[in-house]
């Protein structure tokens, strides 16, 4: 990070801001040191665990926690902890890099994830400074493993409605811990927990509560879809003493905790989702590529072209988009002080700034991933539907991520909600904006669009701002507090939102590029934006009519859908054509590439 | 003890090589460590934990050869040395790399030179021990066993599957064959720290080596990839007809016999 004070970002912004290139990180601004750290995980996830898959989809938990010792040797639980507490203190990139390349080990990878993201990071980022020091050493090696209870067998998405209750003792040392706390990921062998529980009803708290506290007890292994290689079970508190010290921050706060918490784990899961989905256009080049039918590889069918095309240029996009938000993190760390980063609260802060972001990425991420891995096993004919195949394994594992750390359809609709937040609250000008845009539609006149490289993708980009604008505001305007009974729309604009961030994060990406090496160099990336952003385009224009036909009638109806005409006037790209050109690069290296 | 490893970035084990004008394209291709090297590496840093002492490990190359350096540097070497030709040479051969080398060494105190057994890329396997014929030191090659007592040195090696034992002396020059070890993944404390380790460049003139000192020896008169496999065939019909077509087909299609 440079000495200078790095330019902030609104989270959200991204909506009425126009940005340049140089404004955003790319995976081409990653370092030697990066690429080495992604490297060192790539090698140890297919040297150490790939060769153990059976026995960890055996439940032989043994092997989980061996491997997790073997990792914390490698450095790879460590990068989110302080040095200052035995951790590498990396930055928010290199653990990125981490989470993507370990998405292979599936299963495995998500007893990482729950280990170093829900399991550790509470402490991290809301421990106090006994706590980190009592804690966070043996976590960052290893030596002790770590998980999050939070789920409970009647709250799930309503988090707050948690049953299990904590009662501080008459001595006052200690809290007394009942309750269920169901789908606990590592439980079969973590020896720290991070549990969520009502004190006297009401306050709903974090406890750090370690495996060995009398009264401690987990049930048996679920029989799941997939991730079998996690270990999942109901953690079993009866009459378990918790010590004061170990409320892990505010008394009746918890849900600071887990809703920073929940931010973290979605954008790390959506950063699992563009590593998955890279594996995906691998094994599926690589088998199309061998498998021959009618006497030709069956990858050189124009219709398996297209989908190979299809993976990879929303892998990019997502791709663009959730290093994009890395990236604001990082700009946004830079500007903090060594003790503020040292305290994590500061770094959980800069963090839910990008709540929006977060959920998006997971949601699009997580989505593409289901995807390329129902393609992929398409792709593999009834060979994929064989176990022998890594390809079968990938489509159970994959399914979780969509419901997970808030379920697709509720990171949709909160992102509408923080929107409005944020606009109320006076820090995004989102009203001002949209009212301004509705007198500018109506003396709207055709614009002549150039024909340089990204010129249509900005234009299409500009105008499908426009339209979030027209259909949120308008939305906001007929339903007003009701809005959130609207499901519906809420999810419509929270998909043109989404868009609206892949697609300029994928423009801004390649032009970035271009700006350091070339046009020349850059051909893959151009096709990936061009496809991308005319497909999204398409998909905006669909959810903001439907949007449009929800809220109004008559001659204001009439009136807003030719104004959406207006701004979705445009010469269509071939995607048929430049999918065929994507494809050919991929089948050629057999793996994605930009 | 001061070791040094002679290190070779070669293509990544997955690249597809493609022949342009009679040379191999390397445009974009991804390099590795020469895996045999990364055996040389890992016996260096286990010497080095016993013994003590200081590893350095010296390339002849490239700026690209820098990151295969920071990797060895990041797995647990002190220092680094690349000896860049880019600007120099045009053709090299192994007496090129040999001569650079022998120059590189002329003022060092040595007492172990560990090289891969052979590069993956053109498998000459004779760096190693010609640079040691130049210093005028024992080497043994393809070792799977290497324990240090004193000045004595207990090796085995391999030998087309069997074991020879070998008793020999420091200095010493080795080249190492799988078997010998497991190469260590560079830690991400390693890879942080690798940033901050010494990396020496040097180009021939630091060695007082002229361009024609190093002209190689060897010609390469064609490079071109094996012609490509076709597709087996099924013989049918009566087994002794199917005999006589075999036959027939490896005297006069294949020309075996």
């Amino acid at each position: 990070m440079d000495e200078t004070k790095e330019k902030f970002f609104k989270g959200g912004g991204f909506l009425i801001e126009d940005l340049q290139a140089e404004d955003v990180i790319t995976p081409e601004d990653f370092t030697d040191e990066h690429w080495m750290i992604a490297k060192t995980t790539e090698d140890f996830v297919i040297g150490e665990v790939l060769p153990k898959v059976d026995n960890l989809e055996n439940h032989e938990f043994d092997h989980s926690v061996k491997l997790l010792k073997q990792a914390g040797e490698l450095g790879l639980l460590g990068a989110d902890v302080p040095e200052e507490y035995g951790g590498l203190g990396l930055d928010k990139i290199s653990s990125s890099l981490i989470t993507e390349k370990l998405s292979r080990a599936g299963g495995f990878s998500v007893s990482h994830g729950a280990h170093v993201g829900i399991g550790s990071l509470p402490i991290v980022f809301f421990g106090n400074e006994a706590q980190k020091q009592k804690y966070l050493p043996q976590l960052a090696t290893g030596e002790k493993l770590a998980a999050y209870a939070l789920t409970e067998p009647g709250s799930g998405s309503d988090a707050l409605g948690a049953k299990t209750t904590a009662k501080l003792n008459e001595a006052g040392t200690h809290y007394i811990l009942n309750g269920e706390k169901q789908w606990i990921t590592n439980s079969a062998f973590a020896d720290v927990f991070v549990v969520y529980a009502k004190i006297d009803g009401d306050k709903f708290t974090a406890f750090i509560v370690e495996r060995d506290f009398p009264g401690l007890s987990t049930g048996p292994e679920e029989k799941k879809m997939g991730i079998k290689s996690s270990s999942t079970r109901t953690l079993i508190l009866e009459d378990v003493e918790v010590p004061v010290e170990n409320v892990l921050g505010e008394i009746g706060r918890g849900h600071v905790i887990a809703f920073n918490i929940l931010n973290v784990g979605r954008y790390k899961l959506a950063i699992g989702g563009v590593g998955g989905s890279k594996l995906g256009i691998e094994l599926a080049v690589k088998y199309t590529n061998q498998r021959r039918q009618f006497n030709t590889p069956i990858s050189s069918f124009s219709l398996t072209k297209e989908k190979l095309a299809t993976m990879a240029a929303n892998t990019y996009a997502n791709e663009s988009a959730v290093y994009r938000t890395v990236g604001l993190f990082e700009q946004s760390l830079g500007n903090l002080s060594q003790d503020a980063l040292n305290d994590g609260k500061e770094v959980a802060k800069v963090i839910a700034e990008y709540q929006i972001e977060c959920s998006l990425n997971k949601v699009f991420c997580t989505e593409l991933l289901d995807y390329v891995a129902d393609e992929a096993v398409q792709l593999h004919g009834g060979y994929g539907f064989m176990q022998e195949y890594e390809v079968e394994r990938m489509y159970r594992d994959s399914r979780i991520n969509r419901i997970f750390e808030g379920t697709n359809e509720i990171n949709r609709m909160l992102v509408p909600g923080s929107l409005l937040k944020k606009a109320m609250k006076g820090e995004l000008p989102l009203l001002q904006k949209a009212q301004s845009l509705q007198e500018e539609l109506m003396m709207m006149m055709p614009e002549e669009v150039g024909t340089e490289t990204l010129e249509q993708e900005k234009y299409l980009l500009k105008n499908a701002k426009k339209i979030g604008l027209v259909a949120a505001g308008l939305a906001a305007q007929k339903y007003g507090q009701k809005l959130e009974n609207e499901q519906e729309l809420l999810v419509n604009i929270a998909d043109i939102v989404g868009e609206i961030y892949n697609m300029e994060s994928a423009i801004l990406r390649t032009e970035k590029a271009i700006n350091k090496n070339g046009l020349e160099k850059n051909k893959q990336k151009i096709l990936y934006t061009e496809v991308y952003v005319q497909e999204a385009f398409n998909r905006v224009e669909a959810n903001a009519k439907e949007t449009l036909i929800a809220s109004e009638s008559g001659d204001t109806l009439r009136m807003m859908l030719s104004a959406l005409r207006k701004l979705t006037r445009h010469d269509p790209t071939n995607v048929i054509a430049k999918k065929r050109e994507i494809a050919a690069s991929i089948i050629e290296e057999e793996k994605y590439i930009v | 003890m001061n070791i040094y490893v002679l290190m070779k970035k070669t293509f990544d084990t997955e690249e597809k090589i493609a022949v342009n004008n009679g040379k191999i394209e390397d445009d974009g291709a991804e390099f590795i460590i020469n895996p045999y090297d990364e055996y040389a590496m890992e016996e260096a840093i286990k010497q080095r934990e016993e013994h003590g002492g200081e590893v350095t490990v010296v390339t002849v190359g490239n700026e690209d050869s820098e990151k295969q350096l920071r990797t060895a540097l990041a797995m647990g070497a002190d220092k680094a040395v690349l000896i860049n030709i880019e600007e120099d040479v045009e053709e090299t051969d192994q007496f090129t790399t040999v001569k650079i080398l022998e120059a590189f060494f002329d003022d060092k105190d040595v007492d172990l030179i560990l090289a891969g057994n052979v590069a993956i890329d053109q498998a000459s396997g004779q760096v190693g021990p010609r640079l040691a014929e130049r210093l005028n030191i024992p080497y043994v090659t393809t070792i799977t066993d290497l324990q240090i007592k004193g000045e004595t040195v207990e090796i085995e090696r391999d030998v087309e599957g069997d074991i020879e034992k070998v008793e020999t002396t420091l200095p010493l020059l080795v080249t190492c064959q799988q078997g010998l070890n497991e190469p260590r993944y560079p830690s991400l404390p390693g890879i942080m720290k690798a940033k901050k380790k010494p990396l020496e460049e040097l180009e021939l003139d630091d060695l007082d080596l002229e361009e024609e000192d190093v002209e190689p020896k060897t010609k390469t008169i064609d490079v071109f990839l094996p012609p490509e496999k076709e597709a087996g065939r099924v013989l049918e019909g009566e087994l002794d007809d199917q005999v006589k077509e075999l036959v027939s087909l490896l005297n006069k299609e294949s020309k075996v016999i």
